[in-house]
């Protein structure tokens, strides 16, 4: 591939206490594309998903090895700090959840921890951007004072995900954003996704392999905590060339 | 069809079983109603005596002859003068057939000895009383406002009364000369302890519990919530904090008389801290109040959903920031139901305060935390163990009024929970 690289990992091993739930993945993932992770439930994408932000510091028993390198540095390293990290890693999770906040709330978040902005004029600007970046602008335009859970499942979704945006980071991390929404406001999201592409490097799991199909350019395959295959998002789904690939999108495991 | 007949069959049964579990659950219910009923009925019943109190109306004559026991009229004059025998003149006035000393003694026991203060400050506020006639109603005595107010008093035998029935003989001329009166009860509201059951008042040890009270939640409330903070969101899962933790829970779990014992051994012993006084018994119901508040906040910090934490660390908020602005505050309406319902448990202990002399009798209404004063149950348990008739009534009183702030407490904490608590 030709491409820029934005995250490349290299031998990443993960435990959940003594059990291997990652097994020498190595992944590179280009600048500015969406790259999605499929794979049937428990193969260890969401856990990859999450070391790339370093979500998985939480988690007391989870141990990691190896390295992510994202724009030439090791994100494991003691130089790096996760709460700078996340700032530039933003992430969008399976189940939408906004703050019991205020919608405008629940966008200013993010500017006002960080110290992004210098007046309330600016953050009013930063917040209806990003709220337009989210395609959800027009829907709570009058009603930015509602509670944040008073949307509907999509437009949860995409609060979320103009939340996410709002501290513009480089990178957006989605783990199955729309498994707990309906066809419509999936598709919304998947249009969102293709739109949000072009400013950001996006990794996405997903349990769809059409809505991998549909929103990605790469498409990176996972089994039993490893990496099967990885590639082109239309190679991989017309000409595999791994068996279990092969298998996994006709349907014969997962 | 044979199976459907089996189904339905079974089906009849089961439905049965249902109905008998329906009763028997009614019927528990039911019994723990009733008693609480009984209970709470019985108590209203005495208890709402306490809240009037009887007076009887005199023509007193304040007799300048007794008043001024020197020449020049002097303002000391009054102060020491014999107002027991202005009252007991005021009496043998209104029954001028008795002159044997000691009917006459009996005779005045009928009124308050309070009374003889307050006549004396009226008399000192306003001189020209000295020499008139006035009519006053005039607070009776215990035993009198027992008898007024227990009618079927009168019917027992009168080695068994209260009273005599030469006593009651001149109660009954009182009564038919309509001399006699039941009013609200001031002094229970405003007094402390005394050895008079019609002095005596719930005041003090409202002021003492309220004085305690302020001590134990302005120490346990943000000792116990920085420490279920700490445990639950910051701390290291180890040996040492999980030490920690069934240390709580035990702690939980210990009798309240040993709090109080601690309190004595450290408090007093230790630390030379004031005996009988508010701070101290505060500081043993906050020991004692503390684990109850760590669990509450534990299990509150618990019950916020993992999604919000995420949403906030995803976000580049530092653990801090998570648990400050989301965690929090979303767990405040939990942690402060879990405070109030520690606060009532503090409300409602003795035996701790037992132990670091808050049992004592205390006649002046305490003004700080030093001071010493008493509590609600134990002013209560101390009215309970005195053998005057008058204070079975001031007992149940007592108990209305600490039963009173418990409900309201509770009811704020019911209120804190449904205002505050949000939806997600």
């Amino acid at each position: 591939m030709t491409e820029k690289i934005k995250i490349k990992s290299k031998n990443v091993n993960v435990y959940y206490g003594q059990k291997k739930a990652l097994d020498k993945i190595n992944l590179e993932i280009p600048t500015n594309k969406v790259t999605a992770l499929i794979g049937p439930s428990g193969c260890g994408k969401s856990t990859f998903l999450r070391c790339i932000n370093r979500m998985n510091d939480t988690i007391d028993i989870c141990r990691i090895e190896g390295k992510i390198i994202v724009d030439e540095e090791d994100i494991y390293s003691t130089e790096v700090d996760p709460v700078l990290l996340r700032a530039k890693i933003g992430m969008v999770f399976q189940k939408p959840n906004p703050f019991p906040k205020s919608i405008f709330d629940n966008v200013a978040y993010g500017p006002k921890i960080h110290g992004i902005v210098n007046s309330n004029d600016e953050l009013e600007e930063l917040v209806i951007y990003s709220l337009k970046k989210a395609g959800l602008f027009g829907e709570v335009k009058d009603r930015l004072n509602d509670t944040g859970t008073s949307l509907s499942g999509g437009q949860q979704q995409r609060l979320c995900i103009a939340r996410a945006i709002a501290i513009s980071p480089q990178i957006i991390l989605m783990d199955e954003p729309c498994s707990a929404l309906d066809p419509i406001a999936t598709a919304i999201i998947e249009e969102l996704i293709d739109e949000l592409a072009k400013n950001f490097t996006i990794v996405i799991v997903t349990h769809s392999m059409q809505q991998a199909a549909r929103v990605s350019q790469q498409t990176a395959f996972f089994h039993m905590g490893s990496l099967i295959e990885v590639g082109r998002t239309d190679q991989i789904f017309s000409t595999p060339s791994q068996k279990k690939t092969q298998d996994y999108i006709t349907g014969k495991i997962g | 069809m044979n199976n459907l007949k089996k189904i339905e069959y079974s089906l009849k049964k089961r439905k049965r079983q249902e109905s008998r579990f329906k009763i028997y659950g009614l019927l528990g219910i039911a019994t723990a109603v009733s008693f609480l009923c009984i209970i709470l009925s019985s108590i209203f019943m005495e208890g709402k005596k306490a809240f009037l109190s009887t007076y009887i109306k005199l023509e007193v004559y304040f007799d300048p002859d007794i008043i001024y026991t020197s020449n020049d009229q002097k303002e000391e004059d009054i102060k020491f003068a014999n107002f027991q025998k202005i009252i007991k003149n005021s009496l043998n006035s209104f029954f001028p057939e008795i002159s044997d000393k000691g009917e006459l003694r009996k005779l005045s026991n009928f009124i308050s000895s309070s009374e003889e203060e307050n006549l004396m400050k009226l008399v000192l506020k306003n001189k020209q009383l000295v020499g008139q006639k006035i009519t006053l109603w005039l607070l009776a005595s215990s035993k009198i406002d027992v008898i007024n107010k227990n009618p079927d008093m009168e019917l027992i035998a009168e080695e068994d009364r209260l009273i005599s029935d030469l006593e009651l003989n001149w109660l009954n001329e009182i009564r038919s000369a309509n001399n006699i009166k039941s009013n609200f009860n001031k002094n229970f509201f405003v007094k402390a302890d005394s050895t008079e059951p019609e002095q005596a008042g719930i005041w003090g040890s409202l002021v003492g519990s309220f004085f305690t009270l302020f001590v134990t939640l302005i120490l346990s409330f943000p000792i116990a919530v920085a420490a279920g903070v700490f445990l639950e969101e910051l701390a290291p899962k180890n040996k040492f904090t999980d030490f920690i933790e069934v240390n709580i829970n035990n702690l939980a779990a210990v009798p309240s008389i040993i709090f109080g014992l601690l309190g004595l051994a450290i408090f007093l012993n230790v630390m030379h801290l004031p005996r009988s006084a508010p701070i101290v018994g505060g500081m043993v119901l906050a020991l004692m109040t503390l684990p109850t508040i760590i669990i509450a906040t534990r299990a509150s910090l618990k019950a916020v959903p993992p999604s919000i934490r995420e949403a906030a660390i995803g976000l580049g908020a530092t653990k801090f920031q998570t648990v400050t602005h989301h965690v929090l505050p979303l767990s405040l309406p939990g942690i402060l139901t879990g405070t109030i319902i520690g606060m009532s448990q503090a409300l409602g202990e003795s035996a701790p305060l037992l132990m670091i002399g808050m049992v004592a009798f205390i006649v002046d209404v305490p003004g700080s935390f030093l001071d010493s004063s008493t509590v609600l149950p134990v002013q209560i348990y101390l009215w309970k163990s005195t053998a005057a008739r008058g204070f079975v009534e001031l007992t149940a009183a007592g108990v209305m009024v600490l039963l009173s702030f418990l409900i309201l407490m509770n009811g704020i904490a019911v209120f804190i929970r449904q205002k505050f608590e949000k939806k997600w």
